[in-house]
């Protein structure tokens, strides 16, 4: 039925009943103006009869609210796209066997937590022999050299070394979000990238926990992985994409 | 004896061969001084402004001591020589210095100095200003009611001191004991101290004199209305290790990250460096009575936290051996450990108990700092929230002393003020209800939670054994801690490491090292 509508609005308990819940703090005492300001709020947020179940004061001038209520707007579910990858999620054999299969190995892979973002975990968790959660890192897979640069690396050195590796695939993951320093980032990095006339040259993926597909894209990058997803997935995506591309074809 | 029934010889085998490991590697420190040591004497004379292009005047005395003389004879060394010349102070010959007025390299040959008494007042008054931020805190701390639960540690990171400002006495208003300001992200790779108040920064706020001040300034207004005493905590870590240690004992700070092997390992600082900035750091704690802050916890976000426990132990030991000779005492030796095994391992609870209660046991007079789980934060909030009341029951059970919250928005974002207030609760609630369970409650023998500690205790063991036949500097090379190699002469910094020249002076450690020795044999 593919013309067909489907409007939904979020589920509390019945279809359709449009029930939510929000939390957020407002820089004004715990008060009965206080609560008035946070049911304003919900009310702006097409938040019919919003019931404040829980306030707290934060200190003199800051208060706490959780809310219930029915929200108005409603979706038609049909009328959604998303930019989602195309690779197939394969896992770690399925994917060695490809490389063997299709590839001349080793796939090189350089990657790093880049400028001053000093986190590594998500580098670490994709990139290193361990893995993470039981899903094994790309250091361990066959037909794969990775080398894992750590955290604070200049977009420069990263480049720098890419090159010296001749590399394949950089990976670059970005941990510290706030005020969008990862998209500055980012974004200065494709622009190394273009200015060296080398953006062709390398396949470049991003990581993090506020990175999705859609916004690599945007940013001129060819995938982007946030949570949940493993060194299996990136190396999917590798290995289809490098296939598509003809990309050290067997 | 303890719960747990741990072998005292193994802790004590421990104990010895750290303080082996620990004493081949005071051999390199007391043979090198470090561009930042000798910016913290420079800041310990009173030398303080930046010159027009903002940089430091610490910073432009010590490269220019560097490029155009000998840094290996210490700036105590010039700065004697000048300040006796001149007839001026440290802060004025330094401005001289600074304006290219005053070349510092005609006392380069010059043999070891005989004005060095010109500078001991300038030391002093530092080190008076010193003890009366001693004095101050201690009368403080004698006036907060006692209590034998945790003291609840909370972070602040918006990049802004006066946003910060207001979230710290939010923590406060709801129950914190201790407020850390979180640095900006690469601040412990500058080499040197920004300036004046900052409102930029990105996942935290930069370290500076006057965010150190104004954030004390705030705590002690609302310590006064709270009537307990709250304490407040910065970074001595990173390239300017000891210059922050100096800053934060003149401003009040009462904690400090303070950790070589973290900075070795998780920012890539040069070892030699920075081993010797740690030295100096801690003797310089030691005596402002501020407690240090050690980060084993950290090995267990790269390494798995049940197979490498004993790495985080086998580190303490070596941690308390480094304090030991900077002559702190335990009561300041705020060693870290971290509650960070995956929420879907079968009995996790019981082997974070076992790790907690282990480090109490082994090292009870050490005000230990344990960290929430991050590592298996995930997003799901709700889910996070449970983790951490679990975390927060370990803490309180096994009599923690520095209790860092968790925040259910852990790999979300940098705490809003209600995340904050929220772990704030839950703490507060887990306290109250497990006010005496740990005093109520034994271990079954050969149980799993016994079984554990004593398994760790004995990896622990024989990876110290390891690392003393090692050296520490290929330990560190091994790749021992957190899985992940460093070597000696790789790493930030090492270009601001010397070997002492042998008219080499540092009269201000050994001064202090000296009235720590005394207050030691009073006791």
């Amino acid at each position: 039925m593919p013309f067909k509508s489907q409007w939904i609005r979020p589920y509390g308990d019945t279809m359709n009943d449009g029930k939510i819940q929000i939390s957020f703090s407002l820089p004004m005492p715990h008060d009965a103006l206080g609560e008035e300001a946070a049911k304003r709020f919900a009310s702006l947020m097409g938040i019919h009869n919003p019931q404040i179940v829980h306030s707290t004061a934060l200190s003199e001038s800051f208060s706490f609210y959780i809310i219930y209520g029915t929200v108005e707007h409603q979706i038609d579910a049909t009328t959604l796209t998303v930019t989602e990858q195309a690779s197939v999620s394969l896992s770690k054999e399925e994917v060695e066997h490809f490389i063997e299969e299709h590839l001349v190995s080793p796939i090189v892979i350089v990657g790093a937590s880049t400028g001053t973002d000093a986190h590594t975990v998500g580098i670490d968790a994709i990139m290193n022999m361990k893995g993470y959660n039981g899903h094994y890192g790309l250091e361990r897979y066959q037909g794969i050299k990775a080398y894992n640069l750590g955290g604070q690396v200049e977009n420069e050195v990263l480049l720098e070394k890419a090159i010296e590796y001749n590399a394949d695939v950089i990976l670059i993951s970005q941990t510290v979000t706030q005020k969008d320093i990862h998209i500055q980032n980012l974004t200065a990095f494709v622009e190394l990238l273009e200015a060296e006339r080398m953006r062709d040259r390398f396949i470049v993926i991003i990581g993090g926990p506020r990175i999705h597909f859609g916004l690599a894209k945007e940013l001129g990058y060819d995938a982007g992985f946030g949570p949940k997803k493993y060194a299996n997935d990136v190396a999917s995506f590798i290995v289809q994409t490098m296939y598509k591309k003809g990309r050290k074809l067997k | 004896m303890g719960k747990l029934n741990l072998d005292p010889n193994t802790i004590s085998k421990c104990r010895h061969d750290a303080s082996v490991i620990a004493r081949q590697v005071q051999v390199h420190i007391d043979k090198h001084t470090t561009v930042s040591v000798e910016r913290s004497l420079l800041r310990m004379l009173g030398v303080d402004g930046v010159n027009e292009l903002m940089v430091p005047i610490v910073n432009v005395v010590v490269d220019h001591i560097l490029q155009n003389a000998n840094l290996a004879k210490g700036v105590c060394h010039y700065l004697s020589y000048a300040c006796h010349e001149h007839i001026a102070t440290p802060n004025e010959i330094a401005h001289r210095v600074a304006s290219g007025a005053l070349d510092l390299s005609i006392y380069q040959d010059l043999s070891k100095s005989p004005y060095l008494s010109d500078l001991m007042p300038y030391f002093e008054r530092t080190l008076a200003r010193i003890d009366d931020m001693k004095s101050i805190r201690k009368s403080w701390i004698e006036r907060t009611p006692k209590k034998t639960t945790p003291h609840k540690y909370v972070i602040v990171a918006t990049g802004n001191i006066y946003e910060d400002i207001k979230q710290a006495i939010s923590a406060v208003k709801k129950g914190a004991d201790i407020i850390a300001v979180i640095r900006s992200t690469g601040q412990s790779l500058l080499d040197y101290i920004p300036n004046g108040a900052t409102t930029e920064g990105f996942g935290g706020t930069y370290a500076t004199q006057e965010n150190f001040r104004l954030m004390r300034k705030a705590l002690d207004e609302v310590s006064e209305s709270e009537g307990r005493y709250i304490k407040l905590v910065n970074y001595a870590s990173g390239l300017c290790m000891p210059e922050i240690a100096t800053l934060g004992a003149i401003e009040r700070l009462d904690m400090m990250l303070n950790d070589s092997l973290y900075g070795i390992i998780f920012r890539d600082i040069n070892m030699k460096r920075t081993f010797v900035d740690q030295y100096f750091s801690r003797v310089l704690s030691a005596y402002a009575e501020i407690i240090i802050n050690t980060g084993e916890d950290n090995y267990l976000t790269t390494s798995d936290a049940i197979e490498h426990a004993h790495t985080v132990l086998a580190s303490q030991f070596i941690n308390e051996q480094f304090a030991k000779l900077a002559k702190m005492p335990s009561s300041l030796m705020g060693l870290g450990h971290a509650y960070e095994i995956d929420p879907s391992f079968e009995n996790s609870f019981l082997f974070e108990l076992a790790q907690a209660e282990m480090t109490k046991e082994i090292f009870p007079n050490a005000p230990l700092k344990y960290m929430p789980p991050t590592k298996h934060m995930t997003g799901d909030i709700f889910k996070g929230t449970i983790q951490n009341a679990l975390f927060n029951i370990a803490a309180v059970t096994s009599h923690q002393s520095i209790h860092l919250l968790g925040m259910m928005t852990e790999a979300i974002h940098t705490p809003f003020v209600s995340d904050r207030a929220i772990a704030l609760d839950n703490a507060n609630y887990i306290e109250k209800a497990f006010k005496d369970f740990g005093n109520e409650i034994t271990f079954k023998p050969d149980g799993i939670i016994m079984n554990r500690a004593h398994q760790v205790l004995e990896h622990a063991q024989q990876l110290l054994d390891e690392i003393k036949n090692d050296g520490m500097f290929k330990t560190l090379e091994k790749g021992t801690f957190a899985g992940i190699s460093r070597h000696e002469n790789g790493g930030k910094g090492l270009k601001g490491v010397l070997i002492k020249d042998d008219c080499y002076i540092n009269p201000v450690l050994d001064l202090m090292l000296s009235r720590l020795e005394v207050k030691k044999n009073a006791f």
